[in-house]
């Protein structure tokens, strides 16, 4: 086992990681920590766009941005945190356009903008052009820029390291009005590096986790295979709390069976969706908007259609996007990614044909909660000195309980940028925490474990259980026997998963190992997510209870934060302990969520 | 809508099948893969593995299904499973791919599919190389904007003709498809290789770029363009479709005439 010391550490290559990684390389002795190559980050799958004020063809402000960001989220958001954002959206994108990023331009050469979900001119008086964009590749060309610029800043890279666990030691410390508590303090970081399947232990003063979302807990989803939550899982463990974990965003087109997202840019070009009848049945469920009712409303009415036997294909189990009305050289010039994907992967000709499509897990809002410095919290208001979180691991909360598209690539150039600034800042004066004794044993033991177990059950199986289960009953519909239902298997599969075996026993690129980590992760945020959707006794955003259907502000306009707590139980599950914190208001009050 | 569309039909027809019902087809495919697992084995070697497949499934699938039911310690690199993040390069049936763009039903099923890894970089385990010398040459070509004129305080401003220029090698996911299908690269591994010349491009054609001097010197090395054969493997191996071939061509140029 191998000591390394770094004055900060970076957790994660993604678009957060690596937006932090060139503020506080240029600062302090830096050392990124990442499981895939940089450029193999999410990232780089994400289409659409990033927004920002910049009023390049059309009026626009930062506080327009603001208020859009804050109803989408159905007033869940931090205020505070979602008017920095959008103030300083404007120079995330020209410190990108600066480090070589190709936006598409406009005739005049300056960065194009152009319409997306959700974000109005003058509080929601008609959509404004405030996406910037290059082609349908923003993440790719987002995620490519950062990298380039990291190798110009000469930032060390531990590429294929698996950060498996935190070292943390907790101090007695006092509050101003005399109250006594337990100070959480970060020593460090534990990782496996995957070529030889050594620990490494990374002692750190400052500490960023940038690890992404957990699509994967779901199992139609946009997300990559590698997004299982792992950040989160390690942060919970350790008694960190999670923020408003029930909130999951389901994108409505995901190609039927594989997840794999087809932007919005299609319905706004004109495509419509149709059932097994060919009925075009958004008009029965948003009248006057259609197909283009927000995300939210779109995604249930679809599993809707299906849940009522109108559902298309051999198990009747998706709708259809249609776009055979449409001119094929409109179909060109505007779609050409993500109707080549229809081709490629479900050989269905967009021209001719329509292209099945489901609800596909897109987006955590929740996560490791921080404040607007990226600090992460770990109870309502205290610091945890040294530690940071940005992107979507981290749940700020610009989001609230919905992000509108084209804010989750801002998020993560805003906040990943907070994050290294303040990372660099606090490791300039901090001394390193001493690391505990046996830094390595929990990840040993674990390894050990699992290696050496004889166990009879197999980790693909219990993933695709638990992702069924998770598909079936919190979706996009939810309410208490689906959540009971669902809380009973991911028991029984935490219970199975104690008896689970690998069966490559090497060192050398040990990826079955890996995924069976990965798996317990999944377990872990599969039930926060259940718990929370649980306490949440009302309807907002993407978190819809059909026993609960209206958004209840009263009892519920708080966030959600759930600990690990071995001797708590919320909502019958032992384990989990809830709490809430306040939202934060500014300047809007909150209305009705109409579009 | 840029356009005024006409309002589409509220309902329609479809055709038979369409609407719902009937059987998933499936088929049956013999995966033989190159395994190389040098802490029990010291040579490489071949195994079959038999597999019932569905009709929109990728060779990416039947590697999962093989790791997930059959063989655990099949080792492999993948994440996003759509073709964008770079992960999986392979040699497919002999040639370079993604596997999780390749469909099981556009290859010759009848006959085993062979898989192995790429070609020219160093072997660790089954599917994986070291990508290491790879990124190396990448990073020889300073690939990243430099800019030492004046800083403005707001964009940079770029015309759309100009943008077009470099915008083809852009694309590039850095998989690896193109440098490992080069029959260049596998006789010398000190040549660049045309991963490294597209993302050169990239830069040297960028009309904000002040440095493409220094990288068309860098390539005007002995192991740089020139090494280049024309053999079209890699335009032919992109999976972004990238037209490498023509990309190295304007770079030859570019040193020849210097007008960048
Ligand atoms: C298909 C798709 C399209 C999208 N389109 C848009 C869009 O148009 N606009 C928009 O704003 N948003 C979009 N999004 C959302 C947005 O892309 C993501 O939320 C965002 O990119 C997340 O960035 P990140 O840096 O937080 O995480 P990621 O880019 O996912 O990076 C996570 C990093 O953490 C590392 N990591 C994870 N676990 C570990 C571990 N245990 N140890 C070490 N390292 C670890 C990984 O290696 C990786 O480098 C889209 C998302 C998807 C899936
Ligand atoms: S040019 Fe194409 S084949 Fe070569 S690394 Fe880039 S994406 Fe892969
Ligand atoms: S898994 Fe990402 S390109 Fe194939």
């Amino acid at each position: 086992m191998q000591v390394h010391k770094y004055d900060v550490v970076i957790v994660g290559a993604g678009g957060a990681g690596m937006r932090a990684a060139i503020e506080s390389g240029q600062r302090a002795h830096t050392a990124v920590l990442t499981k895939l190559y940089p450029t193999r980050s999410h990232t780089g799958a994400a289409q659409g766009g990033m927004c920002a004020a910049l009023a390049n063809v059309e009026e626009d402000n930062w506080e327009w941005h603001t208020f859009d960001t804050v109803k989408g989220g159905d007033y869940l958001v931090d205020q505070d945190a979602a008017e920095v954002m959008a103030k300083e959206a404007i120079d995330a994108v020209l410190d990108l356009e600066k480090m070589g990023l190709p936006f598409n331009r406009t005739p005049e050469g300056k960065i194009d903008q152009r319409r997306f979900g959700g974000h109005t001119r003058d509080h929601g008086k008609a959509a404004v052009r405030r996406a910037c964009y290059a082609a349908d590749r923003t993440g790719h060309m987002i995620l490519q820029t950062l990298y380039q610029n990291c190798v110009k800043h000469n930032v060390e890279f531990y590429n294929e390291y698996y950060v498996l666990d935190m070292l943390m030691v907790e101090e007695d410390a006092y509050r101003e009005d005399g109250t006594a508590y337990k100070q959480k303090r970060v020593a460090g970081v534990v990782s496996y590096d995957l070529a030889t399947g050594e620990l490494h232990i990374f002692q750190a003063k400052s500490v960023v986790f940038a690890t992404g979302g957990a699509g994967k807990v779901f199992k139609t989803t946009s997300n990559a295979h590698t997004l299982t939550g792992d950040g989160m899982g390690i942060a919970f463990r350790k008694g960190i709390p999670l923020e408003d974990m029930e909130f999951v965003q389901f994108h409505p087109t995901g190609l039927a069976g594989l997840g794999i997202l087809l932007s919005e840019a299609a319905r706004g070009e004109g495509a419509i969706l149709r059932n097994s009848e060919g009925e075009r049945f958004m008009e029965r469920y948003a009248p006057t908007i259609k197909d283009l009712a927000p995300r939210d409303i779109v995604a249930r009415s679809m599993a809707n259609e299906v849940r009522e036997g109108r559902g298309c294909g051999p198990n009747k189990d998706y709708v259809l996007l249609d776009l055979t009305h449409l001119e094929p050289a409109h179909i060109d010039a505007k779609l050409p990614d993500i109707t080549e994907f229809a081709r490629t992967y479900l050989g269905v000709e967009p021209y001719t044909e329509p292209v099945p499509v489901f609800p596909t897990a897109h987006y955590v809002m929740g996560g490791i909660p921080t404040n607007i410095d990226a600090e992460v919290l770990q109870d309502n208001d205290t610091v945890i000195p040294g530690l940071y979180a940005a992107g979507e691991v981290a749940c700020v909360s610009v989001h609230g309980s919905n992000r509108l598209g084209t804010n989750s690539l801002l998020d993560i150039n805003v906040f990943g940028k907070r994050a290294g600034l303040s990372a660099a800042k606090y490791a300039a004066t901090a001394d390193f925490v001493e690391l505990p004794e046996d830094p390595e044993k929990f990840t040993s033991t674990q390894i050990d474990a699992m290696l050496n177990s004889t166990g009879t059950e197999r980790v693909a199986v219990l993933r695709k259980e638990l992702q069924d289960i998770m598909d079936a009953n919190v979706q996009v519909f939810r309410d208490k026997d689906s959540l009971d239902r669902a809380l009973v298997v991911i028991e029984e599969l935490r219970e199975r998963y104690k008896n689970v075996s690998v069966q490559d026993k090497g060192k050398r690129f040990n990826l079955d190992l890996l995924e069976a980590i990965e798996l317990g992760f999944l377990l872990d945020m599969a039930e926060v997510m259940t718990a929370a959707a649980m306490h949440r006794k009302e309807s907002r955003g993407g978190h819809y209870r059909e026993d609960f259907p209206n958004r209840d502000d009263e009892n519920f306009m708080k966030h959600s934060m759930s600990y690990r707590d071995a001797t708590a139980t919320t909502e019958g599950i032992s384990g989990i302990r809830m709490e809430t914190k306040p939202v934060i208001f500014t300047r809007y009050q909150p209305m009705e969520r109409k579009y | 809508m840029s356009t005024e569309l006409p309002e589409p039909a509220s309902k329609i027809e479809l055709k038979p099948g369409v609407g719902g019902g009937g059987e998933i087809p499936t088929f049956n495919i013999t995966l033989r893969v190159r395994r190389y697992t040098p802490e029990s084995t010291a040579d490489a070697y071949w195994e079959d593995f038999k597999l019932t497949m569905y009709g929109t499934d990728r060779v990416l699938d039947a590697l999962h299904k093989v790791k997930w039911e059959h063989d655990g310690s099949l080792s492999f690199r993948r994440s996003c499973a759509h073709g964008v993040c770079g992960s999986d390069a392979m040699r497919i049936n002999g040639r370079n791919r993604l596997a999780c763009k390749t469909l099981l039903k556009d290859l010759d099923t009848s006959k085993p599919i062979t898989v192995e890894a790429i070609k020219g970089l160093p072997l660790e385990k089954d599917l994986i190389v070291d990508m290491e010398p790879f990124f190396q040459s990448y990073r020889e070509i300073m690939p990243f904007l430099i800019n030492d004129g004046h800083e403005p305080s707001g964009e940079r401003y770029q015309s759309a003709a100009d943008h077009a220029k470099f915008e083809d090698t852009t694309k590039c996911i850095l998989c690896a498809a193109c440098t490992s299908s080069c029959p260049v690269f596998w006789t010398d591994g000190q040549y660049f290789g045309p991963a490294a010349i597209v993302n050169a491009h990239r830069f040297i054609f960028d009309s904000r770029d002040d440095a493409g001097d220094m990288r068309l010197e860098i390539l005007n090395d002995k192991e740089g363009v020139w090494r280049c054969r024309t053999t079209f493997n890699c335009t032919e191996a992109c999976p972004r479709g990238i037209q490498v071939t023509q990309a190295i061509a304007e770079v030859k140029q570019a040193i020849l005439s210097r007008t960048v």
